[in-house]
């Protein structure tokens, strides 16, 4: 780097042509740190402002979801629940950490498009942005954890200590739901029908992913589907650590941990990638 | 000047978009994959375009500097560039200090929030910190005057207060370099009279700041130095008075696009000549311009006529519209001449651009810079003193004074020696 004679002290920022995979300026997003939370509590306020349902539908959405899966696989399918546990307290437990994922994946994944006049007008760190939708994910799975807890109470259902990890699970869900929402959210600013192949692949997710069901009850011919679906092992994971069900093999669970990380890693990578062009294309 | 420390370099600084043809603009994957498959070898065939390119600029601390060019001549991309919100393509900046972007007033700003949510998230937006907001938070309300709207949402504030309280945000940012782009062209004449003290209060604190605007006299007023650009190039970089002069006399000469065929609109009908009966001509004198049109195509015979008469600094004056006066033109029986007068307002001596265009519901002929002419200096009125102070003014007005009562008499003045 050559200095200007006239100027000793180091530029506060140098900018270049790059084609970098990492973030180009840690410094930044420190510096943002207070969007990060305005973001949040924007689209927390308008959510729960704007429809008077607001805080009903973040109870009932998980609720009736349950409800469809305990009818499909439980009625129709013909499943059964572990003994003592309720079908559908079985599948609500899957759907409050499901809807965490797919919530923070699909918002993450449209954000930046929604927000192009601001991308075009403004410089803050554009890794905001989809971060900012995890905050009010959260505030919806604490909605729905109240709504678990209810139920595991009425039904006298104590999964014991291991409670304490269930945060831990919920982490590396938002890790995994970052990473295909960082990735997803990256693409669909040149290629605009990203967002529309997103939902398609939620929905295929949600299939595909034992969340109404425990990876045993699938016919032993499709079990390597869920054995490579990073998500398998932390669906198990959560129902071990609120109904009590059976940890997941060792195996399984140390590749869910790794693939989720894993993900988030690639997601960021991506997004640093392709962030030097949002404000051209978008 | 050089004394004191840099606080924005750029050496060699280029942004280059690409235009793609042949290719018709792929913005969906599906089309790139598909387009891959069929032609694996073939590439589309790209163009660059460089918005901007070679550029030095060297700013230092509490500099306050003019950037001037006309439209594309590459002052957004610049600023963009120096914001940060886009990368460059080539070349590097060295900024010494935070960058505030000020490129539109209200970005973010969202109409179900109230003033003072809006207040938080437009000041983070902008680069403020939380702490930076709380303590400019009073002085923010009281420069916007909405103390009593606070907790009202701002899609029920008039258009007024709405422009007031987004600028009042953006005005109290405390980034050491400050990129302003005509944010100062808002609001009523109070408070953009407001917004100009304010720009001199930034100015003087030491701040560095860059400001685009097609106003002069802001210009003239705020800043020591201009660069103007021209072509996504450095056309000039010296002292106020200077550059401004060389921006005048670059818009000044602008060349018409007078190849009929590569204007835009549908090419029906073609303005194919325009006169100027007289190119020199008095302040109160009616502006001629004649025009002829020509039919090149069946399927429309029918127009009317737009002109807008716009000054060396490129603002619109005045905009006549054949269809305001009931007229449409007809070219069915062939080529056929027309003239637009405009007897009022009058205006300012100086150098004037005509732009033409035909129009159906649609865009048949938009002819930029269609011709041009010039008002000799001189007013048609009594004292001479009135000149230098009315200058300033928008347009010279065409008026009378009327006086009724006992005294009406031999004091009265007699009225203006008007030729027309």
């Amino acid at each position: 780097m050559t200095d200007t004679p006239l100027n000793p002290p180091k530029p506060w920022f140098v900018a270049r042509p790059r084609k970098s995979w990492f973030p180009s300026n840690p410094r930044d997003l420190w510096h943002f740190r207070g969007l990060l939370a305005r973001f949040t509590a924007r689209d927390l306020t308008l959510r729960y402002r704007q429809t008077v349902l607001g805080m009903t539908w973040v109870v009932l959405q998980p609720l009736l979801g349950a409800g469809v899966l305990s009818f499909v696989f439980g009625s129709v399918a013909g499943l059964s629940a572990p003994k003592g546990i309720p079908y559908l307290v079985f599948s609500f437990a899957g759907m409050v950490a499901w809807n965490l994922y797919s919530n923070i994946t699909m918002r993450a994944g449209t954000v930046l498009i929604g927000n192009a006049q601001m991308i075009q007008k403004v410089f803050f760190p554009r890794l905001l942005l989809p971060l900012s939708q995890v905050g009010s994910s959260l505030v919806d799975l604490a909605v729905s954890l109240v709504v678990l807890a209810i139920m595991l109470a009425v039904y006298g259902i104590w999964a014991g200590w291991a409670l304490l990890l269930l945060p831990v699970w919920l982490l590396l869900f938002v890790f995994a739901a970052l990473g295909l929402g960082l990735t997803s959210g990256a693409l669909a600013v040149p290629f605009r029908d990203v967002q529309y192949v997103l939902p398609v692949a939620i929905q295929f997710l949600l299939f595909a992913t034992p969340i109404a069901y425990s990876i045993s009850a699938a016919p032993a011919s499709t079990r390597w589907l869920f054995y490579i679906n990073p998500l398998s092992g932390l669906f198990e994971a959560v129902r071990w650590s609120t109904l009590g069900t059976p940890f997941p093999s060792s195996g399984l669970i140390t590749y869910s941990i790794v693939a989720s990380l894993a993900m988030f890693l690639l997601g960021v990578m991506v997004f640093s990638r392709l962030e030097r062009r949002f404000a051209d294309v978008i | 000047m050089s004394s004191s420390s840099l606080a924005l370099s750029a050496r060699g600084l280029g942004k280059a978009y690409t235009i793609t043809h042949n290719a018709t603009d792929h913005v969906t994957m599906a089309e790139v994959a598909l387009q891959r498959l069929r032609h694996p070898l073939r590439r589309a065939e790209r163009e660059q375009f460089w918005a901007a390119r070679g550029i030095d600029l060297d700013l230092h601390q509490g500099e306050v500097l003019g950037l001037l060019g006309r439209n594309g001549a590459g002052k957004s991309t610049l600023l963009k560039l120096l914001g940060r919100i886009t990368t460059p393509t080539e070349g590097e900046i060295k900024l010494w200090g935070r960058v505030g972007s000020l490129l539109e007033v209200g970005t973010g700003f969202h109409p179900e929030l109230t003033g003072r949510e809006n207040i938080y998230l437009n000041g983070s937006i902008l680069g403020m910190t939380t702490k930076e907001i709380a303590r400019q938070f009073d002085a923010i309300v009281d420069f916007a005057g909405v103390e009593q709207f606070l907790d009202t949402p701002v899609k029920r504030y008039s258009s007024g207060m709405y422009v007031r309280l987004a600028f009042a945000v953006a005005a109290h940012l405390e980034s050491e370099i400050l990129l302003v782009d005509e944010v100062l062209s808002v609001g009523d004449a109070d408070f953009q009279k407001k917004c100009l003290g304010k720009m001199r209060d930034v100015a003087s604190t030491g701040r560095t700041v860059i400001l685009v605007s097609h106003q002069m006299r802001s210009v003239e007023e705020l800043c020591q130095r201009v660069v103007v650009l021209d072509r996504g190039r450095v056309a000039f970089d010296g002292e106020t008075a200077d550059g401004v002069a060389n921006y005048l006399q670059q818009a000044a000469t602008f060349v018409p696009d007078s190849d009929a065929n590569a204007r835009p609109g549908s090419g029906h009908l073609r303005i194919t000549e325009v006169s100027v009966p007289r190119t020199n001509l008095a302040v109160e004198e009616p502006k001629r311009i004649r025009f002829r049109i020509e039919q090149f195509d069946t399927a429309t015979d029918r127009c009317w006529v737009t002109a807008i008469f716009r000054n060396s600094e490129g603002v619109p004056v005045a905009h006549c519209e054949s269809l305001q006066v009931g007229m449409w033109y007809s070219a069915l029986d062939g080529p056929l001449e027309g003239e637009v007068s405009l007897r009022s307002p009058w205006l300012h001596p100086g150098d004037y651009i005509v732009d033409l265009a035909l129009q159906n519901y649609g865009m048949i002929d938009q002819f930029d810079g269609a011709c041009r002419f010039s008002v000799r200096p001189g007013y048609p009125y009594r004292a001479g003193a009135w000149d230098e102070a009315a200058r300033r003014d928008l347009v010279p007005p065409d008026f009378d004074f009327d006086m009724q009562g006992a005294s009406v008499g031999a004091d009265a003045l007699e009225s203006p020696d008007r030729s027309t």
